[in-house]
């Protein structure tokens, strides 16, 4: 479903990616860890060309994200994205966030649209608060509010991009049984995270990067067991153990 | 100490100078209005990766901001008509008169001020919310009507207004193309009835209540802003 072929990218002189390849095939779920500014959530943001990139090729179901032919923005109504400070709207109330895009976007009506966040509301455990601003909620309710608004576009993939890392502690909890809930449903997700836990109970495989480069692209079973390299080793022994 | 002033001039002159007032108003509004307008375009250029774009925004920008208004009606006033008879080859070409000369002189002097508020509006909006709002799909346009020009004016309105007064107080040049503001008015009154002090001292005191207690009403507004968000 998702291709990544030997990208490439560059911010003036400084490389931030290094010929990074992989895949996430449909219903796949693959969680991407590294230290930070190993350039996890810019590949990320590559995917659906939030990011440009100056060497290689993104595919999404055959539609190559860099190409100037692409209708980007409906290449990107097809991928949901998860941001890690919520970027919900805040001029907005909770339904109107969830309602913008697929009015817009995906020009169904003002009621289908409600309808249908009300519905996502619900199903995320916030159906009480679909008029109240994001301002008003706390972080893992905004989190969910934001999964909801991605999931309202009926994605054939969803991007994470670590989307626990800003919230406290008890918050993290609501956020990832609800990505724990949508992974077990089949959904393809590429999800950038440090949650070593939910990388186990529900990821397929797990790459790990550093200093710009995939050093490491495994099973889940894999990667726990006995990373190839050092420096992933490295990395998950900092993590597990503190 | 009074007894050598006549303060009646003023009251009966009122007519007069509340025609003048609504000019200034009316003058000032528009100009706010079509400023704005011109300055977004201008801010979303100056913003705009493509040097075909923000070059000449750009430079319109900076040559406005370096010229006297004054100099600037000037140039609507008496340059335009000239130029329309140049253009149009036809020696008894009208100019467009006084108060579209003054209405597009304050717009295009005011757009260039109201760009760089913008501007600056439009960056205070944080990155992630255009990243959001192009992750759903959502184009450029509607990315910036939608989700970024509502916070970037939400943000600006108290700067927009206090340029609007600003402006309101620049609008008293255009007696210069013989136009009747409130200023004009005043000063007209003055010279015709011999009663300069009072009537300047009256111009004054307006001009202090109007623009005291508009920026009284800004720094409300500000407060109150920044405790919601």
């Amino acid at each position: 479903m998702i291709e990544i072929k030997n990208i490439s990218k560059w911010y003036g002189a400084f490389k931030v990616l290094t010929g990074c390849s992989t895949k996430v095939d449909k219903g796949e779920v693959v969680v991407v860890c590294g230290p930070s500014g190993s350039g996890k959530s810019t590949l990320i943001k590559c995917v659906n060309g939030l990011e440009p990139f100056q060497e290689g090729e993104i595919l999404v179901r055959g539609v190559a994200v860099g190409a100037a032919s692409t209708d980007l923005p409906k290449l990107r109504s097809k991928i949901g994205m998860v941001f890690q400070n919520f970027e919900l709207f805040p001029h907005m109330n909770v339904t109107d966030n969830i309602s913008l895009g697929q009015i817009k976007v995906l020009e169904r009506s003002k009621e289908e649209a409600v309808d249908r966040a009300l519905a996502l509301l619900k199903r995320v455990g916030l159906q009480e608060h679909a008029l109240k601003y994001p301002g008003q909620l706390s972080g893992g309710q905004q989190q969910r509010v934001a999964i909801a608004r991605a999931l309202a576009m009926d994605p054939i993939a969803m991007l994470f991009d670590e989307p626990t890392s800003a919230l406290d502690p008890e918050m993290i909890n609501e956020v990832l049984d609800v990505m724990v809930e949508l992974a077990t449903e089949g959904m393809t997700m590429m999800v950038v995270t440090h949650e070593m836990g939910f990388a186990r109970k529900v990821a397929h495989r797990v790459i790990f990067m550093d200093k710009g480069e995939i050093v490491e692209d495994a099973k889940k079973e894999d990667f726990f067991g006995q990373p190839r390299s050092d420096r992933a080793q490295q990395f998950l022994s900092k993590i597990l153990h503190h | 100490m009074f007894s050598g002033f006549d303060f009646d001039v003023i009251a009966r002159a009122q007519p007069y100078l509340w025609q003048g007032m609504l000019f200034s108003l009316g003058l000032t509004l528009l100009s706010m209005l079509g400023g704005i307008f011109l300055g977004t375009l201008l801010a979303l250029m100056r913003l705009s990766d493509h040097k075909a774009l923000n070059i000449p925004a750009g430079s319109y920008v900076n040559l406005l901001r370096s010229m006297p208004l004054i100099l600037v009606i000037f140039w609507f006033y008496f340059l335009v008509p000239i130029a329309i008879k140049k253009l149009t080859g036809d020696a008894y070409a009208q100019g467009i008169g006084p108060f579209y000369s003054a209405l597009i002189a304050f717009t295009m002097f005011e757009a260039a001020y109201y760009c760089e508020i913008i501007r600056a509006g439009i960056q205070s909006v944080p990155r992630g919310q255009v990243h959001a709002a192009y992750a759903l799909g959502l184009t450029y346009g509607q990315a910036m009507t939608r989700v970024v020009l509502p916070q970037a004016f939400r943000n600006m309105v108290p700067i927009l207004l206090t340029q609007g007064i600003i402006l309101f107080q620049d609008t008293s040049l255009v007696y210069v193309v013989g136009l009747t503001d409130f200023m004009g008015a005043a000063s007209k009154v003055a010279q015709r009835d011999g009663r300069l002090v009072e009537m300047y001292m009256f111009a004054a005191l307006i001009y202090f209540l109007f623009c005291f207690s508009a920026s009284y009403f800004v720094r409300r507004m500000q407060v109150r802003y920044s405790v919601s968000s």
